[in-house]
């Protein structure tokens, strides 16, 4: 695998190595009798951002839990530098790496500032709840997601974009240097999709932070992902730059959809136009 | 809000400092105005709660000036009035406070466990527990005293909620706070059946059930208030360390799990506690409803969704309210008195409308 390097248009250097902190060897995943994953092998390679795609039920999101802990292997092994992922402590693995699930709830009345605050869990200890490192973290994520000035709202007063902005927030102050993200944009509008993206694609380039996100949207995955990992029955169908895996082929191959791929005008990144039967000919 | 997306040029680590240290400032200033809001609160909760203790002691069946009630606290010399207040409303005031702080303190946990609104401590089947195996002593061995129907109570909620947890377990996925109240509801309506065979058979039993069944914090005896103290610090202390834990299950399992929660343990452990704080309360008092399904909503107006501090207002919340209900009810039928049970469930229905009314119900 040769290390990733692009220029995006705003002029950040994306740019990835061949280690990977997060990998997957021979995973088997199951929810009860039902397989969903089985046999897989992945690499996370450290400082890129990828992009898990493929059709709904194909195990992307069922793969991201077990990637950050939330979900037992039935076979194989998540392996975190080097250990076993579901021998290490709970915490130990909420300091290295964060996981934010598809549409998380809040209760309400719940305000950003307090939401960003708890989390900091991974870091602090029974008898020292509340540190000024603590304190600088949060005041220091909700700056960099722009946040600062909504964190006396409650969440339930936000649009749905700020929304995810705080939950972002709130995983950014945990400190991890991977970050897996469900479906972040999600009931988004494209507007807010295009936004939260942005957003994760400044942290990676900022901060240097490993990104694997489960997308619904193949040009925006395109887009803002270093990689691509295709799936399609709980397996990886292919896997690289998107420019490599995102093929009218693969299309065909992973979601029985006839579609032209054409260069993105704006990004020059694969831009999949689907077909449909009225256009048909 | 796409606007003000943040710097979009790479920032050197150097000129992004300056900014951070004003914006910090700002943020400090306002989350030390909410903990000096809330403590604030906490105060005033505090005062209206020695208020009622002070309602409590010096309001009765029998008139005492105040300056006697006084005289009976601080230089009792043995007089009538000292030995009323001393003997007999020190000891129920006393019992209000610690039964209110511990069903104020269920209540939220309970709430905060199922993230359900309308949960009660009794939902995981304490209650009944306790009724069934108070009417099962009388009838079966023949326990007449009230300390014998005490230790048979305690044991029963005890019994009745770890079998809700291990009912609520069963099957993939461990205790959720569906099943758990599934369990509870199932093992409720089971030992109520039970009790009301027992009672149908035996008329001693369901004279004692009858009163018990009201809940009451008079004419207990102190030393009871003693006996199950170790069990209600024990239940209070797990709360209260249990508090970050529901703080992040309140975000979703998934999200606590990911911020090095371990899930299992902070379930457990709130189970535990509502448990020790709900048996030795019913043990002793009896049923008494509605502080802990009115109190944490009271808590959650003020302080907001932490638990920290939800925990805290809920208990001396529900401290205060039992106490005023008492007392209330001491006032209502002069002479005689109506059981807190029934004032708690008279002043409290209204006060839940109007308060249902007002705002809707907050989801958890």
């Amino acid at each position: 695998m040769t290390a990733v390097s692009a220029v995006n248009s705003g002029g950040i250097v994306r740019s990835g190595s061949d280690e990977a902190r997060l990998r997957a060897e021979a995973l088997r995943l199951a929810y009860g009798e039902n397989v969903v994953v089985d046999g897989l092998d992945l690499d996370v390679l450290d400082g890129t951002v990828t992009a898990v795609i493929g059709p709904n039920g194909c195990g992307k999101s069922t793969l991201l839990r077990a990637l950050g802990r939330l979900l037992g292997p039935q076979g194989g092994q998540v392996l975190l530098d080097g250990k076993r992922i579901d021998r290490m402590s709970t915490k130990e693995v909420a300091r290295i790496l964060g996981v934010l699930p598809q549409a998380p709830q809040a209760p309400e009345g719940l305000t950003v500032a307090d939401l960003v605050a708890r989390g900091r869990h991974p870091h602090q200890r029974w008898y020292r709840q509340w540190s000024s490192d603590d304190e600088t973290a949060v005041a220091e994520a909700l700056r960099k997601t722009g946040m600062l000035e909504f964190a006396e709202r409650t969440l339930d007063q936000l649009s749905g974009g700020q929304r995810q902005r705080a939950w972002i927030s709130m995983a950014l102050a945990q400190g991890t240097d991977l970050l897996l993200l469900d479906e972040p944009t999600t009931y988004l509008d494209l507007a807010h999709q295009v936004d939260v993206l942005d957003l994760v694609q400044q942290l990676h380039a900022e901060l240097g932070r490993t990104v694997v996100m489960v997308l619904h949207d193949l040009n925006l995955a395109a887009r803002y992902a270093d990689r691509l990992v295709a799936m399609r029955d709980g397996k990886i169908v292919a896997e690289g730059a998107p420019g490599d895996v995102l093929t009218e082929q693969l299309l065909r191959d992973v979601f029985d959809l006839d579609a032209r791929v054409v260069p993105d005008p704006v990004a020059g990144t694969p831009l999949v136009v689907p077909i449909g039967s009225r256009h048909r000919t | 809000m796409r606007g003000h997306v943040i710097d979009p040029s790479p920032t050197p680590q150097g000129a992004a400092a300056p900014a951070t240290n004003v914006t910090r400032a700002g943020d400090v200033r306002a989350m030390a105005a909410r903990r000096r809001r809330r403590l604030l609160g906490l105060a005033a909760v505090l005062a209206l709660l020695v208020v009622a203790c002070l309602l409590s002691v010096a309001v009765g069946a029998k008139q005492i000036p105040l300056d006697n009630v006084w005289h009976a606290l601080f230089q009792p010399t043995g007089t009538e009035d000292d030995v009323v207040v001393r003997s007999l409303r020190l000891p129920r005031t006393l019992l209000g406070l610690v039964a209110g702080i511990a069903l104020g303190v269920a209540g939220a946990l309970m709430q905060g466990h199922t993230r359900n609104p309308l949960a009660d401590p009794g939902l995981l089947g304490v209650t009944y527990g306790a009724a069934f195996t108070v009417v099962l002593g009388i009838y079966a061995l023949g326990v007449t005293s009230l300390y014998g129907y005490v230790w048979f109570g305690f044991v029963g909620a005890l019994l009745a909620s770890v079998g809700v947890f291990l009912l609520g377990s069963v099957g993939r996925g461990g205790p959720t706070p569906v099943t758990l109240a599934l369990a509870g509801a199932a093992m409720s309506n089971l030992l109520y059946a039970l009790t009301a065979v027992v009672v149908l058979l035996d008329s001693q039993a369901l004279d004692v059930y009858r009163f018990w069944k009201v809940g009451a914090i008079a004419g207990r005896d102190p030393d009871l208030v003693v006996q199950v103290l170790p069990f209600l610090v024990v239940g209070l202390v797990v709360a209260l360390a249990n508090a970050p834990g529901m703080n992040a299950l309140a975000l979703g399992e998934d999200v606590a799990r990911s911020l090095g929660h371990r899930v299992g343990l902070t379930r457990g452990l709130g189970i535990a506690a509502i448990t020790l704080l709900t048996g030795a309360t019913v043990a002793v008092c009896g049923p008494i409803g509605f502080i802990g399904l009115v109190v944490p909503h009271v808590a959650r107006l003020v302080v907001g969704a932490d638990y920290r501090w939800i925990l805290p207002y809920s208990g001396l919340l529900g401290a205060t309210l039992l106490l005023l209900a008492d007392v209330a009810g001491r006032v209502v039928a002069r002479p005689g008195e109506l059981q807190v049970g029934i004032m708690l469930a008279v002043v409290g229905v209204p006060f839940f409308i109007v308060m249902v009314r007002r705002r809707k119900l907050v989801r958890l």
